[in-house]
């Protein structure tokens, strides 16, 4: 078995998911999954990072009520978001209340936390998980770009921050629910790509690298698949990855397969430039449309790999590459 | 008096051009471009260019940042003449004290009324 490649013999349930997004993501393209849509990006709080706390927590309690659970029931509380320290999430965690493990994988944290959840029920030490990731636009924008009212211009390349919460409930396996049969975590890729409003060029190697290892990893194919989505490579990155994708043998048809959330999140809309990003992208396109197609039977078998992108401010201005991860979660439907 | 315009829209056309290369082709940050403007303004006006500009394009070579540059220079070599190396120092922010005041105070007025949104909707 290749490295970094999970195998879970219990196959821990979705048992239930939270996405809470902001107004703007009313126009996307996958509104009609979200649980809530937020009149306010501030969720009526005083900052933008209170307002993106708010998400979190009500991401999480939407899970819970889906199965008549409340706080006290949840084991483990796993998530992350792209503030510095992740304040968001920490002080989401406080209200929340259940053993916190806090991650930080960019905008792969989504399934790197699915990932931990899984490990922990299969070990028999959860019986229901919250997992997930969060980003909150100008809060994000602000942490690695500039503020949003400074009004900096973006190349056509820059990809738009989703103001998006998605947590999902992992608890034992269940029947008739969506389970997560196998995982990978991948390696850090670093292609000397140094652009900071040019991160889907820069995640589409590790996208690359984690798609391989876990087909490989697993015996699989393509075929095996209904569905290979990325977290938020955006039009720009979606294209490199079937380009490399191509080059190492994949057919014509086989690439059909390969879809990104980032790239299909708000449509054609040219106002935001090359697609979403952002830790709360992954996060609420696979917890939304990815497990409603499961759960209606119309996907069997896909593959969430959630991309990041492992910069920070101080790396940036001191004109560091970009490395980046990307780790997937095999989630099929009986 | 219309071609006076078209001259200024044009020159001040040119040195926006040239800020925008600076960002999408050069990839350097918005800071870094203003820097190198003001400088480069600073630089023009070291070499007596700068004016003979201004007099060429009027508004075209005084409204954008590369006019700041110049009104340091201008204002340290003034000084300089009457006072000596001390000119230097004291006489830099003469001229441009009335644009550094003006952007304090109307930034401070503007932060106490109003509340930055960043909401596009």
């Amino acid at each position: 078995m290749d490295k970094g490649v999970i195998y879970f013999p219990s196959k821990p349930s979705i048992l239930a998911a939270g996405v809470v997004v902001g107004p703007l993501e009313k126009r996307s393209v996958f509104a009609q999954n979200f649980d809530l849509v937020l009149d306010d990006e501030r969720a009526d709080q005083k900052t933008n990072e209170q307002g993106h706390q708010h998400l979190i927590e009500e991401a999480a309690q939407i899970a819970l009520q889906k199965k008549k659970l409340t706080m006290d029931a949840v084991d483990f509380f796993i998530g992350g978001d792209l503030v510095n320290q992740m304040t968001p999430t920490n002080f989401a965690a406080s209200t929340i209340g259940s053993p916190f493990i806090g991650m930080y994988s960019a905008c792969a944290t989504s399934t790197a936390a699915v990932i931990i959840a899984s490990l922990l029920t299969e070990l028999g030490g959860s019986h229901y998980a919250i997992a997930g990731a969060a980003s909150q636009h100008n809060a994000i924008e602000r942490q690695f770009r500039y503020p949003v009212d400074y009004g900096g211009q973006k190349p056509a390349t820059a990809q738009w921050t989703v103001t998006a919460a998605g947590y999902a409930l992992i608890g034992k396996h269940q029947e008739g629910e969506p389970c997560i049969e196998a995982a990978t975590f991948g390696k850090v890729a670093d292609y000397q790509q140094s652009d900071p409003f040019h991160m889907g060029a820069a995640m589409a190697p590790a996208a690359f690298s984690t798609i391989n290892q876990h087909l490989k990893g697993r015996g699989q194919t393509v075929q095996d698949y209904d569905v290979i989505m990325t977290g938020d490579l955006g039009k720009v990155g979606l294209p490199i990855l079937k380009e490399m994708l191509r080059q190492s043998g994949f057919t014509t048809k086989q690439l059909e397969t390969i879809r990104d959330g980032g790239a299909e999140y708000y449509g054609d809309d040219p106002l935001f430039l090359a697609g979403a990003s952002g830790a709360g992208c992954s996060a609420s396109v696979f917890f939304s449309e990815i497990l409603a197609e499961l759960k209606s039977g119309r996907m069997k078998r896909v593959l969430l790999v959630a991309t990041g992108a492992l910069l920070s401010q101080l790396s940036v201005q001191q004109n560091q590459s970009i490395p980046t991860v990307a780790h997937a979660i095999e989630v099929t439907m009986k | 008096m219309f071609t006076s315009f078209i001259i200024a829209f044009i020159v001040g056309g040119l040195i926006c051009v040239i800020g925008q290369l600076l960002m999408d082709v050069g990839k350097l940050t918005p800071a870094h471009t203003l820097a190198i403007l003001v400088v480069t303004g600073a630089i023009l006006d070291g070499f007596g260019l700068y004016e003979p500009l201004i007099d060429f394009a009027g508004a075209g070579a005084t409204i954008p940042i590369t006019s700041f540059g110049n009104s340091l220079t201008h204002g340290a070599l003034a000084e300089a003449e009457k006072h000596g190396w001390i000119g230097v120092l004291t006489g830099m922010f003469e001229v441009t004290s009335s644009g550094i005041s003006a952007a304090i105070i109307f930034g401070f007025i503007g932060a106490l009324i109003f509340r930055s949104k960043g909401n596009i909707d």
